[in-house]
């Protein structure tokens, strides 16, 4: 499980530094939200949505534990 | 103890597809050069995980359905039905996912691609299992005949999304001499791509497997207040 995690952050940071290096490359292809960096608020908004979808399924899962130890 | 590490693992590779997926450099072949994608080929990332975890909850849904007929255990009836129900949201979200990007890449929401005629066909047959399921208030016989019913809409299934649709002319890649988009699969999935799709796949997978034991276990927990 500690191997997994670190794997998959080592492979996260190479993405992004292939990100960063795509950004300078083909910026005049990119229109819209692309333009000027911007997709890292898209990112954010995303991410956000994920964890909050995340602590509310965590929660139930909490909640229905509690209801199966007490009946 | 019930085990959880495969909740967390879920929640890292999601979170992981959903930064690299909108972060990776596309391949500017297939992206830009030769297609109308241009930056919605990320929602290769998105939309076709919700296929492959639909696929995955119907098979575990199909798996104990033949459990239950060799061995009548309500149990097992609660657990096809909750797959199904979980796989059947995720196919409903495939649909609408699918029909936003082709408004902005084949002109129209619906075509009438044979793909998206196939899926729609085979969602409604799914949809028609929980009527069949709803319409018989016996329990042995509803298991019974609800498990029958849903080794039956798994084989029109699977023909419905991922044989014919291969066999005539598809908009969707991997159809008989498709036009429109090229094919996302084989060459034109580079090995970047193939690094964010498959963890992707995998954690929307635990994560409708995680969310369909949440169900089961209210159900579970019902049956055992009404037996008492």
């Amino acid at each position: 499980m500690k191997q997994l995690i670190v794997t998959l952050i080592v492979l996260f940071f190479h993405l992004l530094a292939n990100a960063q290096d795509s950004v300078n490359h083909v910026d005049q292809t990119r229109t819209g939200l692309y333009a000027g960096g911007k997709i890292y608020v898209v990112l954010v908004v995303a991410v956000t949505i994920l964890v909050g979808l995340f602590l509310y399924v965590i929660r139930l899962d909490r909640k229905i534990t509690k209801l199966e130890k007490n009946g | 103890m019930r085990q959880y590490w495969w909740k967390i693992l879920s929640i890292v590779l999601l979170i992981y597809t959903f930064i690299a997926g909108l972060l990776i450099p596309l391949p500017y072949e297939t992206a830009y050069a030769s297609s109308n994608l241009y930056e919605s080929m990320r929602n290769f990332f998105f939309h076709v995980p919700m296929w492959f975890s639909q696929l995955a909850l119907i098979t575990v849904s199909l798996y104990y359905s033949i459990k239950y007929l060799r061995n009548p255990n309500p149990t097992y009836d609660i657990y096809a039905t909750e797959f199904a129900r979980t796989g059947t949201v995720l196919g409903v979200l495939g649909l609408i996912t699918g029909a936003i990007w082709a408004q902005y890449t084949w002109g129209a929401a619906w075509s009438n691609d044979p793909k998206q005629i196939g899926a729609a066909i085979a969602l409604l047959i799914y949809v028609a299992y929980f009527v069949l399921r709803n319409s018989m208030p016996d329990m042995d016989k509803r298991g019974r005949v609800a498990a029958v019913y849903n080794i039956f809409a798994y084989f029109i299934y699977i023909p419905m999304i991922l044989i014919l649709p291969r066999l005539t002319e598809s908009l969707h890649p991997g159809g008989k001499g498709s036009e429109g988009n090229p094919g996302l699969g084989g060459s034109s999935l580079d090995a970047t791509m193939r690094l964010v799709f498959w963890p992707g796949v995998l954690g929307w997978i635990l994560l409708s497997t995680w969310i369909s034991t949440l169900r089961l276990r209210v159900r579970l927990l019902e049956e055992k207040k009404h037996s008492a």
